[in-house]
């Protein structure tokens, strides 16, 4: 169980993130009623573009940002069982992260930075929102910091005993994302922000788009990591199972460090500054990620079943109508492997050279992503914060159905907004356009699948409601509390899924990180070093930077 | 000690990663960098160290290439970037409201025509600079231009251009009408056509340097200008964005814009 400090601390941590998450998803359904045939062309598309940054940074850098620190200094009391190290630079590192937002946001609604929060040199914005997003991902580092801290620690404390597997997934994402943000934040403070302040007047476009995409991958598996703890060691022991295989597991969490980093270029496949061949390696590595992907998805099928028949489900498929489906846990993980499984299909497309030229910069990369993360990641941290509410708050969540209506609303949703953008996309819709001329010929067929995904937003917006109405109504009202007074039982402690096997040893290998830094690290140096390095020594690779202005 | 044990070769762990994931590695390059070039019809390298070298993105000359071709005709001699234009002085400005005495017939006293020629006054000083550059290198045809800026030098150009830009732009009083609604193409373009809306280039907010600002100036001499560039008469600008735009436009859709712009 934590204790009080580590509650607040975690607490404020969801707080600001579902803030942050319930802007986000109202201006994202604006963006798509602005830009839907319901609406007239936006006289000031300017608009539109501040709101696709201020969208784009809130839902890819605060958010899930927070959701992981949250979530990991939770796990340190919970799994570790020891009181956080260095809870004073926790709440520095989440002051960090505030402020960062704030500075960031500033601009970007006064219209001084519509620059998208992939930034896109050399659109060049005020220099206070790339302050922010630096000051965001710094709060984010001294969070990596101290969970390598906690982790030695216990190491020390319990010298040769198996790490436990919640701890051990955590400090994998964080080592994760050390190392992959280090791609943006060396364009932005060695590229971008001297051209912001006027230092200078152009800027490597090429080069910054390498350092982006080595960000830009990773950074996806660093907002799956919480989603893929959950899987593992909440989603079993919350329907009644047992987590099929520890080993597995730890396999998985390594693999994606090893694996998710080098791999960014497929996001340049289209980009002439890098050669075919490295694109061909990068695909190759992109291809691998799929076995941590399906080592996963089986062992959660595995534990899921454990639980189907421990229920007393029989024969063949028996225990699918078995499993607990009215609890939460259940349908969130249910309807994230159902929108992985279609997101990571598309993802086969993407990262495929020759197909991707058919999708590229369409909506359907838009409906791709908002398929993976807002889909099956998303609704995975609607599960961690139900999962964690009792323990943080000291009071259950009253309400089974209003929840299960949540999960429901934002599942269906997701799968009205995100399939009619992938059919537009192969249609050729560009995205990030704040307006199309559907009265054309070649446009009138992309109306109606675009106002069914305004539909689905809707019910999305509906379902993002709701969600923080369960939470604020659990913390502030009069629901049953973990101390059991006036009468009423207790609530059980926290406790995560057991394996069917506890490890009582684990290899050198799987107890820590070591071998897979280094991996990590030498595949980053063989996959990105030629064409980093030649962009640096190659003569007038720089273009004018083009300073973005406010439009009255 | 741990440490020590694990990054080792006795370390089957080790091994095995390492292994697989250099394999993989050493796989996939090859594949990338010699198989699949050489297999690939066109462009088929001569050697397997240029294949690599392709592959790899290693910028190298064309073959056969034809090089610069150093005769072509280009839209304009004029580079056109943000800090083209020194910020004015009050000697330049007082210099090129001389120089403006021989302007005055056409383009007003003040600035202003009377005579359907451009009103000067207020307008951006690199892109009235362009044009007296464009008219003498004669990149920009007009008879009367032509004369009007043989004799000028570099300094003279950039002096009457900070001359106009520090002019007020004198308006008309209000005729007190509601004011017309602002046509689509101004503020969206037409994206199926490929025409870009004209504020984005043409506006108070727009960066682009040399572009003139069109508020106020005479609808006559818009309409003119935009069917100069659709026939190609006029075209000096530097990525034929005004002959293109010029081109997809309707004669209604022309008239339309520059009663805007003279009204506004």
């Amino acid at each position: 169980m934590l204790n009080e400090r580590s509650r607040r601390l975690v607490l404020a941590h969801f707080w600001i993130a579902f803030i942050a998450f319930v802007g986000a998803l109202l201006l994202g359904e604006w963006q798509m009623w602005i830009r839907s045939p319901l609406h007239a062309w936006l006289g000031n598309p300017d608009l539109y573009y501040r709101s696709v940054t201020a969208h784009g940074s809130a839902m890819g850098y605060v958010f899930p940002t927070l959701v992981a620190m949250g979530f990991g200094y939770a796990i340190v009391g919970l799994s570790l069982k020891q009181p956080l190290i260095g809870l004073r630079w926790a709440w520095a590192g989440f002051i960090l992260v505030v402020l960062g937002t704030v500075c960031a946001m500033v601009p970007v609604s006064m219209g001084l930075a519509s620059v998208l929060y992939t930034f896109y040199p050399p659109m060049i914005g005020n220099p206070f929102f790339y302050l922010g997003i630096v000051l965001v991902v710094i709060g984010s580092w001294i969070w990596v910091a101290l969970m390598s801290i906690n982790l030695h620690a216990w190491k020390k404390a319990n010298p040769g005993a198996p790490v436990p597997l919640p701890m051990f997934a955590n400090v994998a994402g964080a080592y994760l994302w050390a190392w992959t943000s280090l791609g943006a934040a060396i364009e932005i403070l060695f590229q971008i922000l001297p051209a912001a302040v006027g230092l200078t007047a152009t800027i490597d476009a090429g080069l910054a788009r390498i350092f982006f995409s080595w960000t830009l991958h990773a950074i996806v598996y660093f907002w799956l990591m919480p989603a893929y703890i959950a899987f593992y060691t909440l989603v079993p022991r919350a329907i009644g199972g047992r987590l099929y295989s520890d080993v597995m597991a730890r396999i998985s969490f390594v693999l994606f460090l090893v694996f998710s980093m080098p791999i960014g270029v497929h996001h340049l496949f289209q980009d002439p500054q890098v050669g075919a061949g490295i694109k061909f390696v990068h695909a190759v590595f992109t291809a691998m990620v799929s076995i941590p992907t399906f080592l996963t998805v089986f062992t959660i099928c595995a534990s899921v079943e454990i639980a189907g028949r421990l229920r007393g489900g029989r024969g063949l498929l028996g225990w699918v109508t078995a499993l607990p489906w009215k609890n939460p846990m259940m349908l969130a993980v249910a309807f994230s492997f159902i929108m992985l499984g279609f997101g990571g299909a598309g993802g086969l497309i993407n990262m495929s050279y020759q197909l991707d030229f058919a999708i590229h910069n369409t909506q359907w990369i838009t409906g791709h992503f908002h398929l993976i993360f807002g889909g099956a990641i998303v609704i995975m941290y609607f599960a961690i914060a139900y999962d964690l509410w009792p323990d943080l708050t000291g009071r259950a969540l009253p309400n089974g159905r209003l929840m299960r209506t949540q999960l429901w609303l934002w599942f269906i949703g997701m799968i009205v907004m995100t399939f009619p953008w992938h059919y537009v996309g192969i249609l050729g819709m560009p995205r990030r356009m704040a307006y199309y001329d559907y009265t054309d010929p070649a446009l009138a067929a992309m109306a109606v699948p675009v106002v069914i995904t305004l539909a689905g937003g809707l019910l999305l917006v509906v379902s993002g409601l709701m969600f923080v109405y369960i939470l604020l109504h659990a913390q502030v009202g009069r629901g049953r509390s973990m101390a059991g007074e006036g009468g009423t039982p207790a609530l059980p402690a926290f406790r995560f899924s057991q394996p069917v096997h506890m490890p009582t040893r684990l290899p050198l290998a799987l107890n820590g990180f070591g071998l897979w830094l280094a991996l990590m690290i030498g595949l980053t140096l063989t996959n990105y070093g030629f064409p980093i390095a030649q962009l640096l020594v190659q003569p007038q690779t720089s273009v004018p930077a083009v300073m973005m202005k406010a439009r009255p | 000690m741990s440490a020590q044990r694990l990054l080792s070769w006795k370390n089957r762990w080790t091994t095995v990663s390492v292994g697989v994931v250099g394999a993989t590695a050493v796989a996939a390059a090859v594949i990338g960098f010699v198989w699949i070039p050489e297999i690939q019809g066109s462009g088929r390298p001569a050697s397997l160290w240029e294949a690599i070298c392709s592959a790899a993105g290693v910028i190298t000359p064309y073959r056969n290439s034809p090089g610069v071709i150093s005769n072509a005709r280009l839209p304009s001699d004029v580079v056109i970037t943000a800090q083209m234009m020194r910020p004015a002085d009050g000697l330049s400005i007082g210099r090129g409201a001389t120089l403006a005495m021989q302007c005055t017939v056409c383009h007003g006293v003040r600035g202003m025509s009377m005579a359907g020629s451009p009103n000067l006054a207020g307008q951006v000083d690199a892109a009235v600079y362009k044009q007296l550059r464009d008219f003498k290198t004669g990149h920009r045809s007009n008879a009367i231009m032509a004369a009007m800026v043989a004799h000028l030098d570099d300094q003279a150009m950039r002096d009457l251009a900070a001359y106009y830009a520090y002019l007020p732009r004198e308006r008309l009083p209000e005729n007190g009408l509601p004011a017309a609604p602002v046509p689509l193409l101004v503020t969206n373009g037409a994206p199926m056509r490929g025409i870009g809306a004209c504020a984005s280039c043409h506006g108070a907010g727009a960066a682009n340097a040399a572009t003139p600002r069109l508020n106020g100036e005479p609808a006559s001499y818009i309409v003119a200008q935009l069917n100069a560039f659709a026939n190609g008469t006029r075209h000096n600008d530097a990525h034929l964005q005004m002959r293109n735009t010029a081109r997809h436009m309707t004669a209604a859709e022309i008239t339309a814009v520059a009663g805007y712009y003279e009204a506004n």
